[in-house]
């Protein structure tokens, strides 16, 4: 592998990372702050997917699709977490579990039930449909480089706000102690919802750009989730930094590992996360 | 026969007078045909698509097979093969089914086979491609109305040495049936004389394509073969022409990349060469009036998973005819459907002594939306089934 | 702390245990030519049972939700698969032993490897571990990858020459099924009962005091695992024995939820709440495929319902109907356990 080669590579797994981060990002803030385990997570991205897929089929602009389609997955988040979640939080993580996994069933099949079987697509988006030339004989869709800039953007927004606003110190808290920010006064019932809400947001979203690099077909929240779940216990629960991290590392490991040992590709996730939790059985930045 | 553990003579004699009575009965009595398919899941679409050709044929004969009304018992096989031998039994020895019709998928095929060889139940394949099904594990209640992985991408080999590639990078999913789809390239390919550069095994069912196609780039092969199907097969090719290799390395491939994908390819497929039992534009009277009424019927264009439940149809609808319906004599059956021969949509169609259709295959090329029939890159191929003593 | 069951809870299993042992008896009477049938299907849930039986030990009596279970199913039908001669049957007496030796062995190692990690860790690590082994065996060449592998013969229970039990036929392996239940049922209630099991649950209830008291957690918990892994590879060998089919399917997080399923539907912490689970789950499933195409959805639902109103399952039922379950008070102690202790109607905060 030559260097122009090698920075490409680095350039794939860079993009698949970030993008895995969008989806993780989520999973790790409802997971370190109410303590809910959400194995639908992987249904929600698939639902951003078909809901962009639906609606830009509707309105002909994939961006109005988007703006329409994120307040419904957030609906959508507030009516599951109302429902559904609400007995679970001092529960055992194995009902989380079981509800979610229950939870995949019916989505899974919602989506069959609306949409059918059929694969689908999602035409690039103007004006980003072009592809910039890379090296002689490859090209770049300069809609993966739109893609990276959002999740890095968005990686900002999520980092400033915990860090530096009040509701990024209650987030930081809660994640710590529960208890005593409810203690302190603060409607930890409300914050549950807020950030179940943005959790499932983010997933969408990431489920809502990705739509035109990936095809719309059933099933395809189930892949999606199992690495998401390898990102948040590398990176460690409850923390952005550890997701974003986790996710770079996930996504340079598989993008490599295809290239260099392609016998074990299929396993390269799940060698590091188990050497990870050999040595910080909490993750990395836990 | 099973042992009875108490097998008094009451219920002996209850058994055989209810059995004749059956058989004084058995022409009113409907076809019950056992559909083993996915109906959820990622393979949905191919599991809808041969059930309504399989309907969409008996349909057109008067909804009757051989004078007896047809009864249909569907079952989702979630493409599962861990739960193939339960469910391939449910529809044998709970449902009681006369024929079994299925799998999409080539492991629930291997379950099946296994509950096929003890119950002897009669097996018609409409989809899964494993070579040792009318192979290895060939039996003569089992039949298959599909195609064969190797079937289909052997003639693609001689098609690639022919339009001037020398060296070839190869890449499908580590899994059984890409595995067999590549051999069968190879295998044509390299006897011609050309030269496999590298091969390329994606983990199944990933659709992160992104570090293979700069792979691709880097090795500079002539051309690439490849086998994807479904959502895999989208983005496949999408990714490979947003990443430009399309204008310098075309891209071939066995025609599961493309079929039933038309729609979500979009622009992308233009130009793509795949080989396949099938296109929907092909030139034949049977084509023609299938893909009227498939349209007419379900609002869509066929794709070969549909004709493939078509054939199953006409196979057994042709069968039953020449039967009168008679479904009793287990060994005439076997003998009349294995002489079935069908002026399929997809051409001029018989099976052979290993049951496995005998067909031809098309070298096809996506112009303006469409599977254009280039030519026809094997005449009345028949899989040389060498392993099957039956 | 011992688990005092109402009288009527061991009637009704052993009635239960009756009607399915005397099924050859009646099963005619009742299900006429589908009778042949139906005796798979009970063996079939008989495997089933013995299999979430063995994750109840994990999940109900210790407490580690483990998401990774069916590494150990598929296990033991590989190991099978892999080990029975081309053309002729296996001899029982070595092949039971040899599963027994695999699956200890290979829990021993991942054991080792997940135990350090507690709650959600365990759950992440036990589904990497089965992911890890569904990979290894889809890709590889030797295991047959994803097409799966055959058992040509069921494996042979002799004596020299002479046949002691013919597995071949479905009655006689029936009743092996139940047998090797009733003897895990046995075996579990004994080790439950036992000063070991009473330290799991003491484990379950608060590892650090157990930890404070001088017992070594990590390594109760690490038999434990073993002890369900193996069961549970058991399971998976007779599973593989009943169709001679073993797939990598197997092997899968689906597999692993499934039971986890038959856990809440039937009841944790009881061990033979597992066994009610499985039955239903397998009843549900019969019933839900032949209604409608769109089967997951109810499926979904079922299980939805199940957290949300009936966190016990049908043991929760037996031990403890709702009409008693009114008239005591609802504990604010301990946090949320499944387990059936000596106060059976401890219910979460939000009931």
């Amino acid at each position: 592998m030559d260097l122009a080669f090698f920075g490409v590579q680095l350039l794939n797994g860079l993009q698949y990372g970030l993008l895995l981060f969008l989806i993780a990002s989520g999973l790790t803030l409802i997971f370190g702050i109410m303590g809910i385990i959400n194995l639908a997570h992987g249904a929600m991205y698939m639902i951003g997917a078909y809901l962009v897929y639906d609606l830009t089929m509707r309105f002909g602009n994939f961006w109005l699709a988007i703006l329409v389609a994120i307040p419904i997955a957030i609906a959508l988040g507030l009516v599951i977490e109302r429902l559904f979640l609400d007995t679970l939080y001092k529960r055992d993580h194995l009902y989380q579990v079981l509800l979610t996994f229950g939870l995949i069933l019916v989505l899974n099949e919602a989506q069959r039930i609306i949409w059918g079987g059929d694969v689908h697509r999602v035409p690039v988006p103007a004006p980003f449909d072009a592809s910039i030339q890379l090296t002689d004989n490859l090209q770049y869709s300069v809609y993966r480089l739109f893609v990276m800039g959002v999740c890095l953007v968005l990686a900002g927004v999520i980092y400033g706000v915990i860090r530096h606003t009040r509701l990024g110190i209650i987030i930081r808290a809660g994640a710590v102690n529960r208890d005593m920010v409810e203690g302190l006064g603060i409607n930890v019932r409300t914050l549950f919802t807020l950030i179940f809400s943005v959790g499932v947001a983010l997933t969408a979203f990431a489920g809502m750009i990705a739509a035109p690099l990936t095809s719309i077909a059933p099933g395809m929240g189930d892949s999606i989730l199992i690495t998401c779940f390898v990102v948040v216990v590398i990176g460690g629960i409850g923390s952005i930094k550890g997701a974003f991290w986790g996710a770079i590392i996930i996504g340079m490991a598989t993008t490599f590992g295809a290239v260099l040992i392609p016998s074990l590709a299929s396993m390269v996730i799940y060698l590091i996360m188990a050497a990870v939790l050999l040595v910080k059985p909490r993750g990395l930045f836990a | 026969m099973k042992n009875f553990k108490k097998t008094t003579l009451v219920a002996a004699l209850g058994t055989t007078l209810t059995l004749s009575a059956m058989g004084l009965s058995a022409n009113e009595d409907p076809v019950k045909l056992g559909l083993m398919l996915p109906y959820s899941g990622t393979y949905t679409a191919l599991g809808e698509a041969i059930t309504n050709g399989l309907k969409l044929a008996i349909e057109q004969e008067g909804g009757q097979l051989g004078g007896r009304d047809v009864e249909y018992v569907e079952l989702d096989s979630e493409a599962n093969p861990s739960k193939a031998p339960q469910n391939m039994s449910r529809l044998v020895n709970g449902d009681n089914v006369d024929f079994v019709i299925g799998p999409v998928h080539s492991g629930v095929a291997m379950g099946m086979l296994r509950v096929a060889k003890q119950t002897g139940a009669i097996t018609i394949i409409p989809n899964a491609g494993l070579g040792a099904a009318t192979n290895e594990l060939c039996m003569p209640n089992v039949f298959r109305t599909s195609f064969s992985m190797w079937q289909v991408s052997y003639p693609m080999g001689k098609v690639a040495y022919e339009q001037g590639h020398r060296n070839i990078v190869t890449i499908t999913w580590d899994y059984a049936g890409g595995k067999e789809d590549l051999a069968g390239f190879e295998e044509a390919f390299t006897a011609e004389g050309g030269d496999i550069v590298q091969q390329i095994l994606v983990p199944f069912p990933s659709t992160e394509f992104q570090s293979y196609l700069t792979q691709i780039a880097s090795l500079q092969p002539d051309a690439v073969y490849t086998f994807f199907a479904g959502g895999g097969g989208v983005s496949f090719v999408r990714d490979y022409v947003a990443a430009g290799l399309n204008e310098r390395i075309p891209l071939l491939g066995s025609g599961f990349l493309t079929d039933g994908n038309l729609a979500a390819l979009g622009d992308a497929g233009e130009g793509v060469m795949t080989t396949l039992h099938y296109a929907e534009t092909l030139e034949n009277d049977a084509n023609r009036s299938f893909v009227a009424a498939y349209e007419d019927a379900y609002g869509e264009a066929p794709d070969t998973y549909a004709v493939q439940g078509y054939d199953t149809g006409m196979m057994l609808a042709q069968a039953l005819n020449v039967l009168g319906g008679d479904t009793s004599d287990r060994d005439r059956l076997i003998d009349v459907l294995a002489n079935v021969q069908l002026a399929s949509p997809r051409g001029p169609m018989s099976f052979s002594d290993s049951h496995h259709p005998i067909q031809n295959v098309y070298l096809r090329e996506i112009r303006d939306g469409k599977h254009e029939v280039v030519s026809i890159a094997a005449e009345n191929l028949e899989v040389p089934d060498d392993a099957c003593q039956m | 702390m011992l688990h005092r069951y109402p009288k009527r809870v061991a009637y009704l299993m052993l009635v239960l245990t009756a009607l399915v042992a005397t099924f050859p008896l009646w099963g005619e009477a009742v299900f006429g030519n589908q009778a042949n049938f139906m005796l798979e299907k009970l063996t079939l849930m008989l495997i089933l049972a013995l299999f979430a039986m063995s994750l109840d030990l994990l999940v109900g009596i210790v407490g580690l939700v483990s998401l990774g279970h069916a590494l150990f199913f598929g296990l033991g039908a590989y190991t099978l698969a892999l080990a029975s001669p081309d053309f002729r049957p296996a001899s029982m007496w070595w092949m039971l032993p040899l599963v027994i030796g695999v699956s200890a062995c290979v829990g021993l190692i991942v054991g080792l490897l997940v135990i350090r990690t507690k709650g959600i860790f365990f759950i992440m690590t036990t589904l990497a571990f089965g992911q890890m082994l569904y990979y290894f065996i889809s890709t590889s060449q030797f295991a047959g990858g994803t097409d799966g592998v055959f058992i040509m013969f069921r494996p042979s229970l002799a004596v020299g020459d002479t046949l002691l039990v013919d597995l071949d036929d479905p009655y006689s392996f029936f009743y092996f099924c139940l047998v090797t239940l009733l003897a895990g049922y046995l075996f579990l209630r004994w080790l439950t009962r036992s000063y070991f099991g009473q330290v799991l649950d003491g484990i379950h209830d608060n590892e650090h005091r157990m930890q404070a008291l001088g017992y070594a957690t990590s390594g109760y918990k690490l038999i434990a695992f073993v002890i369900a892994g193996v069961m549970a590879s058991i399971a998976g060998m007779l599973a593989a024995m009943q169709y001679g089919f073993a797939n990598p399917a197997q092997l899968g997080w689906h597999t692993s939820g499934e039971v986890l399923m038959m856990l809440i539907l039937g009841g944790m912490g009881t061990i033979f709440g597992p066994i009610l689970g499985a039955f239903a789950y397998e009843i549900l499933l019969f019933v839900y495929e032949h209604a409608t195409r769109h089967w997951p959805i109810l499926m979904g639902l079922t299980i939805i319902v199940a957290v949300l109103v009936l966190p016990r399952g049908v043991a929760g039922l037996m031990i403890a109907p709702p009409r008693a379950r009114k008239r005591r008070t609802t504990a604010n102690d301990a946090p949320e356990k499944a387990t059936v202790s000596a106060q059976p109607v401890t219910q979460s905060k939000v009931d």
